[in-house]
C-alpha cells in the first residue's frame, strides 16, 4: 500500500520519466497495481488547470486507476457542523430528525470513506495487487483511506501499541496538517479556510468498525474520545504543527511531553483497553450498507444523553471479563 | 423442483442452485453441493406474501414474503413450475382452517402431561396474587364466567371492590365491544392501578349512571388520589369523529373527578402502511445513506414508536410519581391499549423484565385480554385491512428500551425476536384465534403446545449477561429520558434485516459474555475443588504442595471462537460500477433453522419430524463453534478466491 500526493501533470500534459520509473519498479512482471484518487474522475482532470492531474494511462500502463470522491475541506467542515446543530437542536421532533441528520451528510461521509479503504483493502487481500492511494495534497482524504486499510487488513493495527504506531505513521508523521485542521471544532464562528475534521472522520470509521466487530480492536471508545480532544486541544505536544518539519522547528520533542508517554502507563492504559478484545488474526470486513453505519453517539450526543446506564453496563461487561 | 436458484439480495450473480421442496407445512430449499448441503426452511405460516416476477432469461423469479421479514428470492427454471409453486403456495399460506395449521400437527414429541405442565408455566392468578390482589380495595369478579357480559374479555377479571354486577354489566353496556373497564396493573406501593377498556358510546351527549360509577370505583380504590387519569391513546381528530358514529370519549363534565388526556397513535391502517414503508426501504438495492434515511422518516416508522413509548411513559409516571390510577383506552381497547399498558407495566415493574415476567405480561395484557392475533398476524386468511404489526411495535420498544438500559432486563434480543417469529409461526397454539373464548372452544391446550414452555426450556440462550438483579437499572421504575431523545430511537436491523446478516455486527457480545460467564463458573468450580483437594492433603502431609495457579490465557481460549466466524471475513460489494468480488454471503435463514441435515424421514410431507427443526429455533445465532476447544469449527471464508474475480479484473 503506497501513497503519494497528486502528480503535477498540468495542462501540458508533462511527463516524469523518474516517477513512471518508480511506479514501474513497484510492480513484478506481469503484474497490475490500482491507483485509488480520492477525487472524482472530474475534478482530478480540472486540477491539470492548477498544474496538478493525474497519472496518464500510457504513462503508466499497468496501474489501473479508480477514482472515488470523498469530500475534504470546507464540504466535510460545513456537514461536520450541521451535523452538532442537528444533535444539539432540543426542539427538533422525531418527524424531522432523520432529515436533518440526512441533510449533515455526515453519515454518507462515513459510509464513503469505509467503502474507499475496504476496496483498497480488497485490492490488497483479494487480488493481491499493490495499491497507490492519492488525492490532491496526499494530507487528507489519502491518509483516512491508507489508515483505515491498515487497520482493516492488519491486527498488529488493531492492538493498543499497534494503532498509535498506525497513528504516528499515517497521520502524524506523514504530515496531516493538524494544526491547521483542528483549530476551532465546529461551533466556532470564526471559519478558518483550512478547517476540516478529517482526523474526526477516522475516528468516526474506527468506532464503526468497533461497533462491528466490538471484540476486535484491544482498544476502546473512550481513547478514540481522548483522541479527538487532544487534537484539537492538548497538554501534550504529539498533535501539535502541521509535520515534522514544524515540529523539528519548533523543538517539540525537546519542550513537550507525548501523549503517548501518558497513555502507556499501566494506570492510564487500563482506562482504554477493551475488555472484550480477542487477537483475531483475520482481516475485518465492515458492512457499508446504511443500516451498518449509525451515528457515534458517545462523540456527537456526548454531553446531551444520558450515560450513567452505559457506564453501568460497561462496569459490569468489565466485571464479568476480569472474573 | 430441482435447479432452482435462490438469490441474493444485493448480487444477483451470487445465486445458489439447488432443489425446492413443499411439504404441508414449510417451504424447503436444499442446496446442491458436495458437503455443507444447506437448508432453507420456511413455514407456511410465516408467508406474508408471494410474487412471481416477469420472466428472464435464467426463468421465472418468485419472491416470498415473510412476516418474520425473511426474503427469499427464487428462479425457478420452467414457467409452468413457476406457476404450479405460486398457486400452492397462495393456497398453503392462506389456510381457511384452524386445523390446517402446524400447531395442530408440530410433535415436539412429549408426553400428556408435560404438554399440560407446558400450559401451566404462566398462571394468571398467580400473577395477580403477586401484585397484591384480591385485597381491600380490588376483588376478582366472575361476571364474565360464560363470556356473557364481553365474549372477548376472559372469564375472571379484576374490578374495584365498589364495582358490583349490575355496575359491570351496565358499564359493558356503553362501552365499545361491551369492553368494560378492568384492572391491567395494580401497584401495591401506592394503591394507583392501570386500568383499560375501549371506548365509551357517548356520542354527542349520552350519558350511563354505571359507567360512570364503573370510573368512580376506580377512583375510590386509589385513596391517595382523588382523580383518575383517562387516557384516549387515539389522535383528538380521530376520537372525535367517533362520536357522531355512535362512540367517542368520555366528558369531563359528566364523569366526576377525571382529567382527560388525549396521545395520539395512529391506527393499524397508518401502522400497516408505516411497516410497509419501512421494508420497501430494506428491499432497496445498495441505498446510499440518503436513501435510507429519508426513507425511514417517510415512513414514519420510529415517530410511531416513539408515540407508543411516550404514551408509556405518561402512564407510568401517573401511577408511580403522581400515585394517580389510569383508565387506558382506544377504539376497541385490544391494540393501542394492549401496547400501551404493557409498555407502562414493564417501566413500572422490574418482574416483567425478567424472562418469566415478560411472558406472563403478554400473557395478561394480550393473551386474555382479546387481543385480536388471527386477524392482525393472519392465522387464517382474513381480511387484509385487519392485518397490522401491532404487538410487533411493542417488542420493539422493548428492544429499544434495552438499547437504553443494557442492564435492566434478564433478557436479550433473541428473546424478543423468537417470541416475534413464533406469532407468526403458528408452531404452538399461544397465539391462535382472537380470544380466550375461542381458545377455549378449540382446546388449544389439550392440542397444542405452550411456546412459553419451549422457551423457559431453553432458557439459556436468551439470557441477558449484562443482567443484575441488584443494579439501578433493574430495581423500581426505568426512566427514559424524555427530552431531547429522537437519536435514542434506533432502527432495528436484528429484526427487520434479520436475515441478513452480514448487515450486522459480526461478533457478539452477548455470547461472548455468556461463553466468559460460564467458563467463569467451571473455573470456580474447579478452584472449589481444587482447594479441597490442598486441605486434605496437607493434612495428610506436610505442606510442601504447590497448587498451579489455572493461569488461562482468555484471549487464547477464546481466539478460535472469534476468528471462525465465517460471515466476519467475507468482504461485501464494496463498489458498484466495478463489479467487484461479490463475495458476500447470500441471505440466509437462521443458522438454527436450517441447519439439519436432510433425511428421507423429513421428506414424507404428512408428518415430517420437525422437533430437531423446532429446536434449531433457540440455538445459537452467528457462532459456528461455541465450545472454548475450537471442535467442529467451519472453515473461514477467508482462505480461497472467488472464481467471480474474473468480473472484476476484466471490467
Amino acid at each position: 500500500l503506497l501513497r503519494s500526493s497528486q502528480p503535477l501533470t498540468g495542462p501540458n500534459r508533462r511527463r516524469c520519466r523518474e516517477d513512471e520509473q518508480l511506479l514501474g519498479t513497484l510492480l513484478d512482471e506481469g503484474e497490475r497495481g490500482f491507483i485509488i484518487d480520492t477525487r472524482s474522475a472530474q475534478a482530478a482532470k480540472q486540477a491539470r488547470m492548477s498544474g496538478g492531474g493525474t497519472e496518464p494511462k500510457s504513462c503508466y500502463p499497468r496501474w489501473r486507476r479508480l477514482h472515488r470522491a470523498l469530500d475534504r475541506g470546507r464540504p466535510l467542515q460545513e456537514s461536520f457542523i450541521r451535523l452538532v446543530e442537528a444533535c444539539g437542536d432540543a426542539s427538533l421532533s422525531m418527524d424531522r430528525w432523520l432529515s436533518r441528520l440526512d441533510g449533515s451528510r455526515w453519515l454518507g461521509h462515513v459510509k464513503a470513506a469505509l467503502s474507499t479503504a475496504c476496496l483498497a483493502a480488497q485490492c490488497l487481500d483479494r487480488e493481491g495487487c499493490k495499491v497507490l492511494v492519492h488525492g490532491a495534497e496526499g494530507t487528507d482524504t489519502t491518509l483516512l483511506v491508507t489508515a483505515l486499510a491498515q487497520l482493516i487488513l492488519d491486527p498488529a493495527c488493531r492492538t493498543l501499541e499497534g494503532f498509535q504506531g498506525l497513528l504516528e505513521r499515517e497521520w502524524i508523521q506523514a504530515g496531516h496538517p493538524f494544526h491547521l485542521r483542528c483549530a476551532r471544532s465546529a461551533s466556532s464562528h470564526a471559519r478558518g479556510k483550512q478547517e476540516a475534521p478529517l482526523f474526526l472522520l477516522f475516528l468516526d470509521c474506527v468506532w464503526q468498525l468497533s461497533r462491528q466487530f466490538p471484540l476486535s480492536l484491544e482498544f476502546g471508545e473512550q481513547l478514540l474520545l481522548t483522541l479527538f480532544d487532544n487534537a484539537y486541544a492538548s497538554a501534550y505536544g504529539t498533535f501539535l504543527c502541521n509535520n515534522e518539519k514544524e515540529r523539528s522547528l519548533c523543538k517539540v520533542k525537546e519542550s513537550t511531553h507525548s501523549l503517548w508517554a501518558w497513555l502507556d502507563q499501566p494506570e492510564e492504559r487500563q482506562k482504554y483497553l477493551n475488555p472484550l478484545y480477542s487477537h483475531n488474526p483475520l482481516v475485518i470486513w465492515p458492512s457499508v450498507e446504511p443500516q451498518s453505519i449509525q451515528l457515534w453517539q458517545g462523540l456527537f450526543l456526548r454531553w446531551i444523553r444520558p450515560s450513567q446506564h452505559l457506564d453501568e453496563a460497561w462496569a459490569e461487561i468489565q466485571r464479568l471479563v476480569e472474573g | 423442483v430441482e435447479n432452482v436458484r435462490l438469490l441474493d439480495r444485493l448480487s444477483s450473480r451470487r445465486a445458489v442452485l439447488g432443489t425446492l421442496y413443499l411439504t404441508a407445512t414449510h417451504v424447503i430449499f436444499v442446496e446442491n453441493g458436495s458437503e455443507t448441503r444447506k437448508e432453507t426452511w420456511v413455514l407456511h405460516s410465516q408467508i406474508s406474501s408471494i410474487e412471481k416476477q416477469a420472466t428472464t432469461a435464467t426463468g421465472c423469479p418468485l419472491l416470498i414474503r415473510c412476516k418474520n421479514f425473511q426474503v427469499i428470492q427464487l428462479v425457478i427454471p420452467q414457467e409452468r413450475d413457476c406457476h404450479d409453486i405460486y398457486i400452492s403456495l397462495i393456497r398453503l399460506a392462506r389456510p381457511v382452517k384452524y386445523e390446517e395449521l402446524y400447531c395442530f400437527s408440530f410433535n415436539p414429541k412429549l408426553d400428556k402431561e408435560e404438554r399440560e405442565q407446558g400450559w401451566k408455566l404462566v398462571d394468571l392468578n398467580e400473577e395477580y396474587n403477586r401484585m397484591g390482589v384480591p385485597n381491600t380495595y380490588w376483588q376478582i369478579s366472575d361476571v364474565n364466567r360464560d363470556y356473557g357480559v364481553c365474549d372477548s374479555y376472559p372469564t375472571e377479571v379484576y374490578v374495584p371492590k365498589s364495582a358490583n354486577a349490575h355496575i359491570i354489566v351496565g358499564s359493558s353496556k356503553f362501552r365499545s365491544r361491551r369492553r368494560f373497564p378492568a384492572l391491567s396493573y395494580y401497584c401495591k406501593g401506592n394503591n394507583a392501578s392501570i386500568c383499560r377498556s375501549s371506548q365509551p358510546l357517548s356520542g354527542f351527549s349520552a350519558r350511563c349512571l354505571e359507567d360512570e360509577q364503573m370510573l368512580q370505583a376506580i377512583r375510590k380504590a386509589n385513596p391517595g388520589s382523588d382523580f383518575v387519569y383517562v387516557v384516549d391513546t387515539r389522535p383528538k381528530l380521530n376520537a372525535m369523529a367517533n362520536r357522531a358514529a355512535g362512540k367517542g370519549y368520555e366528558n369531563e363534565d359528566n364523569y366526576s373527578n377525571i382529567k382527560f388526556q388525549f396521545i395520539g397513535i395512529e391506527n393499524i391502517h397508518v401502522m400497516r402502511n408505516s411497516l410497509q414503508k419501512m421494508l420497501e426501504v430494506c428491499e432497496l438495492k445498495s441505498p446510499s445513506m440518503s436513501d435510507f434515511l429519508w426513507g425511514l422518516e417517510n415512513s414514519g416508522w420510529l415517530k410511531h414508536i416513539k408515540a407508543i413509548m411516550d404514551a408509556g411513559i405518561f402512564i407510568a409516571k401517573a401511577v408511580a410519581e403522581e400515585g394517580v390510577s389510569v383508565l387506558v383506552h382506544c377504539s376497541d381497547g385490544w391494540d393501542r391499549t394492549a401496547q400501551v399498558c404493557s409498555v407502562a407495566s414493564l417501566l413500572l415493574d422490574p418482574y416483567y423484565r425478567t424472562m418469566k415476567g415478560f411472558m406472563v405480561l403478554i400473557e395478561k395484557d394480550w393473551v386474555s385480554f382479546g387481543h385480536k392475533f388471527n386477524h392482525r398476524y393472519g392465522n387464517l386468511d382474513g381480511d387484509p385491512k385487519e392485518i397490522s404489526p401491532v404487538i410487533d411495535q411493542f417488542i420493539e420498544c422493548v428492544w429499544q428500551l434495552m438499547e437504553q438500559f443494557p442492564c435492566a432486563f434478564e433478557f436479550n434480543e433473541r428473546f424478543l425476536i423468537h417470541i416475534q417469529h413464533h406469532i407468526y409461526s403458528c408452531q404452538f397454539g399461544n397465539f391462535l384465534c382472537n380470544s380466550q373464548k375461542e381458545r377455549r372452544e378449540l382446546k388449544i391446550k389439550e392440542r397444542t403446545y405452550s411456546l412459553w414452555a419451549h422457551l423457559w426450556k431453553n432458557r439459556a440462550d436468551y439470557v441477558n449477561p449484562l443482567y443484575r438483579s441488584d443494579n439501578s437499572q433493574t430495581q423500581g421504575t426505568l426512566h427514559p429520558q424524555i427530552a431531547p431523545c429522537n437519536f435514542l430511537y434506533k432502527f432495528w436491523s436484528g429484526m427487520y434485516n434479520r436475515f441478513e446478516k452480514g448487515l450486522h455486527p459480526r461478533q457478539s457480545v452477548t455470547d461472548y459474555l455468556m461463553a466468559v460467564k460460564e467458563e467463569t463458573q467451571q473455573l470456580e468450580e474447579e478452584l472449589e475443588v481444587l482447594q479441597e483437594r490442598l486441605a486434605n492433603l496437607q493434612k495428610s502431609q506436610s505442606g510442601d504442595n504447590k497448587v498451579k495457579s489455572k493461569q488461562q490465557d482468555r484471549s487464547k481460549q477464546f481466539g478460535l471462537y472469534t476468528s471462525n466466524n465465517s460471515l466476519a471475513n467475507t468482504p461485501q460489494e464494496y463498489s458498484n460500477d466495478l463489479k467487484s468480488f461479490p463475495s458476500r454471503s447470500p441471505s440466509q435463514g437462521d443458522e438454527e433453522d436450517s441447519a439439519l441435515i436432510l433425511t428421507q424421514d423429513n421428506l414424507k410431507s404428512s408428518d415430517p419430524d420437525l422437533s430437531a427443526n423446532s429446536d434449531q429455533e433457540s440455538g445459537v445465532e452467528d457462532l459456528s463453534c461455541r465450545s472454548p476447544s475450537g471442535g467442529g469449527c467451519l472453515p473461514s471464508e477467508d482462505s480461497g478466491k472467488d472464481s467471480d474475480e474474473a468480473v472484476f479484473l476484466a471490467g
